[in-house]
């Protein structure tokens, strides 16, 4: 098996005396969309965080391919790689939408490259092009969710990491958003997906992790998951 | 009358445009930090300092005075940027994430710092700033300008309209709003946040180090305690137009000043003019808690 493209190895995260990781591994292959499904509270939005640099580990180590991204400053892992789109969207209501695209490019070096990457972005999210010059906190739910993706594709990362991208979304607008999940994908970014709605990801993923205070419970193929009796009953509502 | 009001307007300009460059730095870092500033009165003292002494050692030589001036407003706004983003460093950086108090404790402590370090090593007596343009009078009609008004009241619009275009059109600009609106955020799409805050102290301070500069000009007698009451009217300023505002720093710290030349002409002894300047703040704080150009919303910090 070639080496993952992230890999986790025994991670733990606390809190003060709040233990919220309890050394967990998690790898993800390169092309691939990995989920990790758990309660609220189980540690997930703490995974993506410490991936991100946004806490520190107590022990274990966070690899992005060969780069040790525990060492590294926030800013410095979205140089590495890492696009977070996170819990709670993270727009910037005093910046225009097309503030915020803009901010998201601040370290990259290939300057170049961003207008064919807006016009990508347009495309994919026609609405966010006709609310340009609007602020961020003018935009509906819907709205932001898709200018936090269209942020992180601006970033061009390696892997997406995505909080919750449903959360707070009519059923119309959940589809959509795993329908655009799949499409980033497919044009070739590897996605690490953080979900409670765990039916949904178990569908739109090819592997999954169940989360379950702080460890692993259980991983495996999605299909598998979510034929997964424990899973079913725990998380699919029977 | 006519005349006296458009010579009051005149000085009106004049003291607002140095009240401007420094009410810039409060609202600046308080944007980015949450944090007002106390020792920023004594930076832009210290600012005078810098002013001073590059004046004095450049005018020994034979250089043109207007490239002295020059030199002289780099100096002072070079030197300033840097003890700013070294008192940043030192002293605000470890208490990023200490009780709101405990900072404001220190930069009022850093503020006394700045004075009594001034005071010891460069003693009480007043400095005479040398200087360093001729002061040519001119006459309109009935009314008299000075090139040295006309200078600081051009010099401070100019580093103004560039201020407001850093912060606008600039990416480092649009990084200290977004740092300004959430750091955690803005870490995560890359803004490297640390030296995003130090530029804001740097950039706040450049600017006050020149109004020190183009201050000393006016009035060229500086003390280690100087920084005091241009400090408090400059802080008022930011205030009134609604701390963490740019623009609005700027229009409050013009409105002060008019307040302060034309109190006097109403109202018979100039103790009034600090009354009427805390009453036209209370007001406004009364009518606009946020200030004239405030944010109204809550802010997520
Ligand atoms: N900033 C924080 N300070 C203290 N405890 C926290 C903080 N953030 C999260 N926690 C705790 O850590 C645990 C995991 O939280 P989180 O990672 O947000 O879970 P999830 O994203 O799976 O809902 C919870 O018990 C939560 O209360
Ligand atoms: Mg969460």
């Amino acid at each position: 098996m070639a080496t993952p493209l992230l890999s986790i190895r025994d991670l733990c995260v606390s809190y003060g005396n709040i233990t919220a990781v309890r050394g967990i591994s998690i790898d993800v292959e390169e092309g691939q969309i990995v989920t990790l499904i758990g309660a609220n509270g189980a540690g997930k939005s703490t995974t993506l965080r410490a991936i991100s640099g946004l806490v520190k580990q107590t022990t274990g180590s966070i690899k992005l391919r060969d780069t040790e991204l525990t060492a590294l400053a926030p800013h410095s892992i979205v140089e590495a790689g890492i696009a977070h789109v996170p819990e709670g969207r993270g727009i910037f209501a005093n910046l225009t939408v097309h503030e915020n695209l803009m901010l998201a490019t601040y370290c990259r070096k290939d300057r170049d490259k961003i207008p064919e990457d807006e016009e990508r972005v347009f495309s994919m999210f026609p609405r966010l092009k006709e609310r340009l010059w609007q602020l961020g906190g003018t935009l509906s739910g819907g709205e932001q969710q898709m200018l936090a993706v269209a942020r992180a594709l601006m970033m061009r990362g390696v892997i997406m990491l995505l909080d919750e991208p449903s959360m707070g979304l009519s059923p119309i607008l959940v589809q959509e958003i795993f329908k655009t999940i799949r499409e980033i994908n497919q044009d070739g970014t590897t996605v690490l997906l953080v979900e409670q709605n765990a039916n949904m990801a178990l569908k739109t993923a090819s592997y999954g992790y169940v989360l379950q205070t702080g460890e692993i419970a259980l991983h495996g193929l999605s299909e598998e998951l979510a034929d997964d009796p424990a899973v079913r009953a725990a998380y699919l509502g029977g | 009358m006519i005349t006296i009001l458009l010579q009051q307007m005149l000085n009106g300009l004049q003291v607002g445009s140095v009240y401007a460059l420094i009410a810039l730095g409060y609202t600046m870092v308080y944007g980015i930090l949450r944090l007002i500033n106390f020792a920023h009165g004594d930076i832009f003292m210290i600012s005078c300092y810098f002013g001073f002494f590059a004046a004095c050692a450049l005018l020994s030589n034979a250089i043109p005075t207007w490239l002295t001036f020059i030199a002289t407003m780099m100096v002072s706004m070079l030197l300033t940027a840097l003890v700013a983003v070294l008192i940043e460093r030192v002293a605000y950086k470890p208490l990023r994430y200490a009780p709101k108090v405990s900072a404001v404790i220190t930069a009022l402590g850093i503020g006394l710092f700045l004075e009594n370090f001034t005071l010891a090593t460069l003693g009480p007596t007043p400095r005479g700033m040398p200087s360093l343009l001729p002061n040519v009078n001119y006459r309109l009609g009935a009314l008299s300008l000075s090139s040295v008004q006309i200078l600081i009241i051009i010099i401070s619009i100019v580093l103004m309209i560039l201020l407001d275009r850093v912060v606008q059109k600039t990416m480092t600009g649009m990084a200290m709003r977004a740092v300004s609106y959430d750091k955690t955020t803005a870490s995560v799409m890359g803004v490297p946040v640390d030296r995003i805050i130090s530029t804001t102290f740097a950039i706040g301070s450049a600017v006050a180090g020149a109004g020190g500069v183009l201050y000393s000009l006016a009035y060229p007698i500086i003390n280690p305690y100087m920084g005091v009451k241009i400090g408090w009217w400059a802080f008022i300023a930011a205030v009134i137009g609604g701390i963490g505002n740019v623009r609005g720093a700027m229009l409050g710290a013009y409105i002060l000043a008019f307040v302060e030349v034309f109190t006097p002409m109403v109202l018979p002894s100039s103790t009034y003019r600090d009354f009427v300047a805390f009453t036209v703040l209370l007001i406004v704080l009364v009518v606009r808690p946020t200030g004239l150009m405030g944010r109204v919303t809550a802010q997520k910090v």
